[in-house]
């Protein structure tokens, strides 16, 4: 059990990623894969925003739409390269993430979540619209793939994998510095408790505002390298739908954990894909499910099982030294319930 | 002038729709404390319902909404029991990721069953007629009658009778309503009755101008959450305003402005209010 662990686990799971390659039968296994990871990135996001700092945001699909049209408008109508519009695609995100957040972080619970929704809501129908700008409906064609540092471009299946996979790992250490930092430990204590963070010196809206932009930035980019690999856009990106699978992908894996969001993105699609052959169906079978899963194991998989382990350590602990009080659970776990 | 009344009654309608469905969401919220994002696929379920009831068993339009509001109303109490009920104690997030998943039971139910086709509902109201010497559809007339004999009847029913009373009493206090003897349960699964009933009626009354198709109750339910954002959560009034006003402001803005902005009107409505008013436009206070 301890090689699931810590630096171990982690490197266990990367060495599985980089020989996943040469042990599929075709493309079409490593497609998958390499969308996988762009969604991880997107949902390692949203985990930022809502797991750690507790705000349920509805409009990150929504972001993640605009990172990608921000990289598909430059290169295609505008002639950037790709690398240049990827960054812009995260400036971008950022800006809007931080007038979005100055608006609706004034609203709590409830009202924020629907906030955001209609946001998304905006996003959807101006990308639908704004014909001028988006090419509305008929979408944006043509995006070329990232450019190689070396000349050419990385447009080989195996390549974009590999690709993903360093953005995805890039992402999740810098996720894990954010989390452990102390910029990290003030997000928990506003999602722990508003008022009690507030009390112990912790500026309420600026940190919010700070967990929002930072995390529209991951769904930005993962935007921009939805874009690069698939190389065609629709409104369609921007639909809700989206951001519910990202709500899903977080939550299967386990809800404020690290590793969960990334988990999520991993399972889900390999699930669905295998529940193929129900097509139309699938959300039939998969909608019950997600309530089940809420019903029963709430705090995801990866929650779950922290849990488990952090209660086996206070129980070995007690009864080792029954004087000596019992620390509270790894952070990680310590998700209020 | 007579543009102006036109773009009136059909504001007025679509308000009435947004009114009914409304009320529905804020009835629930006011209860449960449970953004209910399930409500738009009740809607669009009792569209499919009543479509059913009439296409293959040829029902008339009457008994084809009498029998969606009932199938919705038994759809709504089943959440309730099945999803909402064993959630009570978790926490708001998993309550509104729960409603999330019926929604997308719901509506690739509806795609497995009906296909993503739109469909086109009947009305035997399909005429025009004269009214003041305005031509309008007697269907729009029909929405607006239904509207607002329903709104009525509900307002009767929550402040005349003593069932009505334990729903507003529950409403204002679980606690204190379940120690004068309310049965909690009881009100809840009438309240979402009552909340599927009136969505699945909003739907069937609006289908024949409108379209079928399981996307169709993504925007009524946005705008829905929209109007009991700006009327006050869980308040009564707030949805019948708001519901005309969110109407009013689509018919006159895709009139006056432009038709293809004229679903973003309502968001930028409430963007800008609560940009203006955090709290909401009728609400007293924090909630």
């Amino acid at each position: 059990m301890t090689l699931l662990q810590g630096k171990a686990g982690w490197s266990l799971l990367i060495a599985l990623a980089l020989v996943f390659p040469y042990v599929v039968p075709n493309n079409y296994f490593l497609s998958v894969m390499t969308l996988s990871y762009i969604f991880a990135i997107a949902a390692l996001g949203l985990n930022l925003i809502t797991g750690y700092t507790g705000q349920f945001n509805l409009a990150h699909g929504g972001f993640m739409a605009i990172g990608a049209y921000a990289v598909g408008l430059l290169t295609t109508d505008y002639q950037w390269g790709f690398w240049w519009a990827f960054a812009a695609a995260g400036a971008v995100c950022g800006v809007l993430g931080w007038l979005t957040g100055m608006l609706s972080l004034r609203m709590t619970g409830h009202v924020f979540s629907i906030f955001t929704l209609c946001v998304g809501y905006i996003i959807y129908l101006l990308i639908e619209k704004w014909e001028a700008v988006t090419h509305g409906a008929v979408g944006v064609m043509g995006i070329p793939a990232p450019a190689h540092p070396f000349g050419g471009e990385v447009d080989t299946p195996i390549g974009q994998y590999y690709l993903m996979l360093g953005f995805l790992v890039l992402g999740a250490v810098v996720m894990q510095r954010i989390v452990r930092s102390i910029l990290g430990r003030s997000f928990m204590a506003v999602r722990n408790g508003e008022a009690l963070a507030e009390a112990l010196g912790i500026p309420l809206m600026r940190t919010k505002r700070l967990a929002f932009v930072l995390s529209v930035i991951y769904a930005g980019l993962a935007g921009g390298l939805y874009a690069g690999h698939v190389r065609f856009l629709g409104p369609e990106l921007a639909a809700t739908h989206h951001t519910f699978e990202l709500v899903m992908f977080m939550l299967v894996g386990g809800i404020g954990t690290l590793f969960g969001p990334i988990l999520g993105s991993v399972l889900v699609p390999w699930l669905t894909q295998s529940l193929q052959f129900l097509q139309d169906y699938r959300m039939v079978v998969f909608g019950p499910l997600l309530i089940v899963l809420l019903i029963f194991l709430p705090h995801g998989i990866v929650g779950t099982w922290l849990h488990r382990k952090a209660r086996r350590e206070a129980a070995k602990r007690a009864q080792a030294a029954p004087s000596i009080p019992t620390v509270s659970a790894p952070h990680t776990g310590a998700r209020h319930a | 002038m007579e543009l102006f009344f036109q773009q009136l009654l059909n504001g007025l309608t679509i308000g009435g729709v947004y009114s009914l469905v409304a009320l529905g969401l804020t009835l629930v919220y006011g209860i449960l404390h449970v953004p209910n994002f399930a409500h738009g696929a009740f809607y669009m379920a009792g569209a499919y319902v009543a479509f059913y009831l009439m296409g293959s068993l040829g029902l008339n339009y009457w008994l084809a909404m009498a029998g969606s509001a009932v199938a919705v109303a038994v759809l709504s109490m089943l959440a309730e029991r099945l999803v909402f009920n064993p959630l009570r104690n978790a926490p708001p997030l998993h309550d509104m990721i729960a409603a999330i998943g019926i929604l997308l039971f719901l509506e690739a139910g509806a795609q497995a069953l009906w296909g993503a086709d739109f469909h086109r509902m009947s009305s035997p109201y399909g005429q025009l007629v004269e009214v003041f010497g305005l031509t309008v559809a007697l269907q729009r007339l029909l929405i607006l009658a239904g509207a607002v004999w329903l709104v009525v009847l509900l307002h009767l029913f929550l402040t005349r009778t003593t069932t009505g009373a334990t729903i507003v009493a529950m409403a204002q206090n679980r606690d204190g309503a379940a120690l004068v003897g309310i049965d909690a349960t009881r009100v809840t699964l009438m309240v979402f009755a009552i909340s599927g009933a009136l969505a699945a009626v909003a739907a069937v009354l609006y289908a024949p101008i409108n379209l079928v198709y399981p996307a169709m109750g993504h925007l009524v339910i946005t705008k829905a959450f929209v109007i009991i954002i700006l009327g006050g959560m869980g308040s009564f009034p707030g949805a019948i305003v708001g519901g005309l006003i969110i109407g009013l402001a689509e018919a006159f803005g895709g009139f006056y402005f432009s038709t293809d902005y004229k679903d973003l009107i309502a968001f930028v409505l409430l963007v800008l209010i609560l940009s203006v008013r955090p709290q909401g436009l009728f609400s007293k206070g924090a909630h």
